[in-house]
């Protein structure tokens, strides 16, 4: 009897990529839900809009470099790619830009370096750098969370927002937008406020809970569950994102006992923002990030001390896709000193390590 | 004897896998039919090939030695059966470049014949040499798998003080239970052999390693020591983790020292033998009888009756399969080893080999297509996974690009092969493959390498000689000149002496005062003088260019 010869293990796949996409997908239930409860029918509206734009992108450049469309578009790369991008996006952005900022992580984030697995930058960090740039005014159009006495609009209305631009009769755009709890937090602290002061304060302080924004607190704790659920599954390495949040703790909790009313104490820090999507989805990413043990610590913790250098002395309040990006630039200088000693050899034989040596 | 609990430790990595092994666990060890004909590779083990010592047509006796060994790093075969020598030419063999090799075919007549056997229960009278000489005439390779021939790991050189034995009785491939079977029915012989090693290398302390799935294999050796009264060797049980099997991963659990990556394990005091090897090292000792036969695990979905069977070295594989009831609808693939570090061979008919441990025979439903690979995410579980704490996907990266310098920068030849990274590889990249390649390949220019640099050697030595040759002529010429005009001269003194002539005279001091002037001139420095010896190496180099161009 005659058979096919193979190469060696001659084994089932325990995994494949489009599982972890979908699972990191699915671990983003929890946190996604809670952004929708809190800021309305925007945040589902921009989900959609962007996983169209991001199949459609996908497609027309998979057809563009005659690459097979079948496994390519079931990888669930790039529906990850524009959920992560749709959360970041304000919820009243017009329709324009979340394609703009999409199509961009697509096309030039991702396939324009190869595709998946060669981009060097994280393609949702891309978009979302291309558009608060060139569109500095429209990435203000968050709205204000669902409590603490804010309206908010309804579903027609909110398509006609993101869709046609108007707002509804009797509405201004500052009756339907606010700035985030992080803004707000930076342009009163710049004009010498105290954190105290500004909890105290008539109009931002209904915005603020004891933790850190109203709302906030719940969509971070929730992409928090998510992210550990990863963790726990072994679909993200958990050093990334330990790195992250300890670095963050660290210098906010050094910085808030220096001077308490003018720095953020670390649960503020910690459950503002996108801190836990950035530290257990984003940072995460495998492609972009550095693929080794002590490597993934420093890269956590690079990021954590951008994030906190560019939201307390840089003109952003919030500097993740930043800190991402700037990270990522390193991966391959980390990969390459953090390297681990191969069973067997000597540590010096490695790079970043002394020389032994020679014996005379 | 007593079993003492043996502390153990960890290397990085590994998987636990599924274990498979109940299949072929639940009948005995069971004998095979001898066959007709018998097809023996002369080539079966690590090292070079030994010397065919038949002829077509022989007669030959059931453990006659058919060749002989050429190098120290060599091992005879023997005729498995009595017979006749039919043929001695290329056959296919098990081996994963399926090329054919120098076989000796022998038709069996039936009778089974030995040839005089001579026990040696007198080992310990024996010096190390003298046993080391017996298991070398013995055939006797690694059954592990690597066939690598036992009287040369024997032999730890000089300055070698081996302090630990280790049996490794781990076997850690899923599906392989030919030395759990072994170690079940013949834990005696097992010991027995680890005497024998112990005395050949004057080893004062011997551990038996076994996964902690094989209980039966653990009570048995247990037994078998006290019913043997040794005290120095000890059985210890090691968690089950592929591939804890490994020599450099299980001298790692059981004494935490790492073998240097260009070393062997005797550098640090250890010598492993496989169990198998060990009661096949008792077989030659106590009853002289050659390595002739293996236990073979015939396993895997695609078989009828999973079973381990004593096979003759040299069997159709065929045959085996046959005993075993048949293939199962939906075998697709036949594997020599494990599913992890076997190769597969394209048909059945090939013969067992000394190293051949296990026929695995997987159903299309228990592999996934190599041509499914996605491109690699960087998620880094390969190196998770790796027991060596190599950069899987690192070496997969400049493998694939053909970047070789880079890919031995990242130690590729430390790499054991084992397949964990492409077993855990989410785009299913077959990542051994890719290493494979790129080792053949260093392997092929590095042997192109030699050879332009010996070709360069040879240039070298014979322009060197044209040049002495050329040389030495020029000398013999000068020489020859030379005395040629000093012959001139003295004839023209003579002359000269014989017819005085003023003007002639008055000529001569002329011609004498211009070339002492001369000399004078050339006696003046010149920049070629007071020269350091940097300077005057650089002239020398200098004038030798300009000779040699």
């Amino acid at each position: 009897m005659r058979f096919k010869t193979a190469s060696s293990p001659h084994t089932t796949p325990v995994s494949s990529v489009n599982v972890i996409m979908r699972k990191v997908l699915m671990a983003m239930i929890p946190g996604t839900a809670a952004t929708a409860y809190f800021f309305g029918w925007g945040v589902l509206i921009n989900i959609c809009l962007a996983c169209v734009v991001a199949i459609s992108s996908e497609t027309l450049m998979l057809y563009l470099r005659k690459r097979p469309m079948k496994p390519y578009l079931s990888d669930n790369s790039a529906l990850l790619t524009a959920c992560l991008l749709a959360m970041a996006l304000p919820q009243l952005a017009p329709w324009w830009l979340t394609v703009i900022a999409v199509s961009s992580a697509i096309i030039l984030g991702k396939h324009l370096y190869g595709g998946l697995g060669f981009n060097p930058f994280n393609p949702a960090m891309v978009g979302y750098v291309i558009v608060i740039i060139s569109f500095p005014k429209e990435m203000t159009q968050w709205v204000p969370p669902a409590v603490a006495g804010y309206s908010q609009l309804g579903f027609l209305e909110t398509l006609q927002v993101i869709f046609a631009g108007s707002i509804p009769a009797g509405m201004s755009w500052d009756s339907i937008t606010m700035a985030t709890p992080l803004d707000t937090m930076k342009t009163q602290l710049g004009l010498e406020l105290s954190i105290n002061d500004i909890h105290q304060h008539k109009v931002y302080g209904p915005m603020f809970s004891s933790v850190s924004g109203v709302g906030w607190e719940w969509i971070n704790g929730l992409f928090l569950a998510g992210g550990l659920w990863l963790a726990y599954k072994r679909i993200i390495d958990w050093r990334i994102p330990a790195g992250l949040l300890g670095m963050l703790f660290l210098l906010s909790n050094s910085f808030a006992l220096y001077d308490y009313s003018s720095f953020t104490p670390p649960t503020f820090q910690l459950f503002s923002g996108g801190i836990m999507l950035a530290a257990f989805f984003i940072a995460t990413d495998p492609v972009t990030a550095s693929t080794t043990i002590r490597g993934r610590w420093i890269f956590g913790a690079g990021i954590g001390f951008f994030i906190f250098v560019i939201r307390t002395w840089g003109s952003y309040p919030d500097g993740i896709a930043f800190a991402v990006l700037l990270m990522n630039m390193t991966a391959p200088l980390l990969d390459y000193y953090t390297m681990p000693r191969t069973f067997g050899h000597h540590w010096s034989e490695f790079p970043g390590h002394h020389k032994k040596e020679p014996e005379e | 004897m007593t079993r003492t609990t043996h502390q153990l430790w960890h290397f990085h990595g590994g998987l636990k896998l599924p274990g498979e092994k109940h299949q072929s666990t639940g009948t005995p060890i069971a004998r095979t039919e001898l066959p007709r004909q018998l097809v023996i590779p002369v080539h079966q083990h690590i090292g070079e090939t030994g010397k065919v010592l038949v002829n077509i047509g022989d007669r030959v006796l059931k453990g006659q030695a058919l060749t002989q060994p050429t190098a120290y790093v060599s091992a005879p075969v023997h005729a498995p059966t009595s017979g006749t020598v039919k043929d001695i030419a290329e056959y296919p063999a098990p081996h994963p470049s399926r090329l054919s090799t120098l076989c000796v075919v022998i038709e069996a007549d039936g009778k089974d014949e030995w040839i005089q056997l001579e026990s040696r229960a007198d080992y310990k009278k024996m010096s190390p040499a003298d046993l080391r000489n017996l298991v070398r005439h013995a055939g006797i390779v690694g059954l592990g798998g690597a066939a690598f021939p036992t009287s040369v790991k024997l032999n730890p050189g000089p300055g070698h003080q081996i302090k630990t034995l280790i049996i490794n009785g781990a076997e850690c491939e899923p599906y392989i239970t030919c030395d759990d079977m072994l170690m079940r029915e013949r834990a005696d012989e097992v010991i027995s052999g680890a005497e024998i090693i112990s005395h050949a290398l004057n080893t004062a302390h011997c551990l038996i390693a076994v996964e902690n799935n094989k209980p039966e294999a653990i009570a048995a050796l247990n037994t078998a020591i006290s019913d043997a009264g040794v005290d120095y060797i000890d059985v210890v049980a090691i968690p089950t983790i592929y591939p804890t099997g490994g020599e450099k991963q299980l001298i790692k659990v059981l004494t935490n020292k790492e073998v240097p990556s260009d070393g062997l394990p005797a550098d640090i005091g250890i010598v492993m033998q496989n169990v198998g090897t060990a009661a096949a090292i008792y077989r030659a000792v106590f009853h002289g009888q050659p390595l002739i036969s293996r236990i073979v695990t015939v396993t895997g979905k695609g078989i009828t009756q999973p079973q381990n069977m004593e096979v003759l070295i040299g069997t159709p594989m065929s045959a085996l399969i046959e005993q075993a009831c048949g293939y199962q609808e939906n075998a697709d693939r036949l594997i020599m080893g494990g599913p992890m570090m076997g190769f597969t061979m394209h048909c059945d008919s090939l013969p067992v080999t000394k190293g051949c441990n296990c026929l695995l025979v997987e159903t299309a439903d228990q592999h996934s297509d190599e041509n499914n690979a996605m491109p690699c995410i960087r998620c880094g579980e390969c190196a998770r996974v790796c027991p060596v704490s190599l950069l899987p996907q690192q070496l997969y990266w400049h493998a694939s690009s053909k970047n070789f310098d880079q890919v031995q920068d990242y130690n590729l030849f430390d790499c054991i092969e084992c397949g964990c990274c492409a077993y855990v590889c989410p785009s299913h990249i077959p990542l051994v493959q890719y290493y494979r390649f790129a080792k053949t390949e260093i392997w092929n220019r590095e042997r192109d390498q030699q050879k332009s640099d010996h070709a360069r050697i040879r240039h070298d030595f014979r322009q060197a000689r044209l040049d002495k040759e050329k040389r030495e002529r020029e000398e013999r010429l000068r020489k020859k000149k030379d005395m040629l005009e000093k012959k001139k001269q003295a004839e023209a003194a003579d002359k000269n002496e014989t017819e005085e002539d003023p003007k002639k005279a008055a000529i001569a001091a002329a011609l004498a005062r211009v070339q002492d002037k001369k000399a004078k001139a050339a006696d003046a420095p010149k920049n070629t003088d007071n020269l350091t010896a940097a300077q005057q190496k650089q002239v020398d180099e200098a004038n030798k260019r300009r000779e040699t161009e």
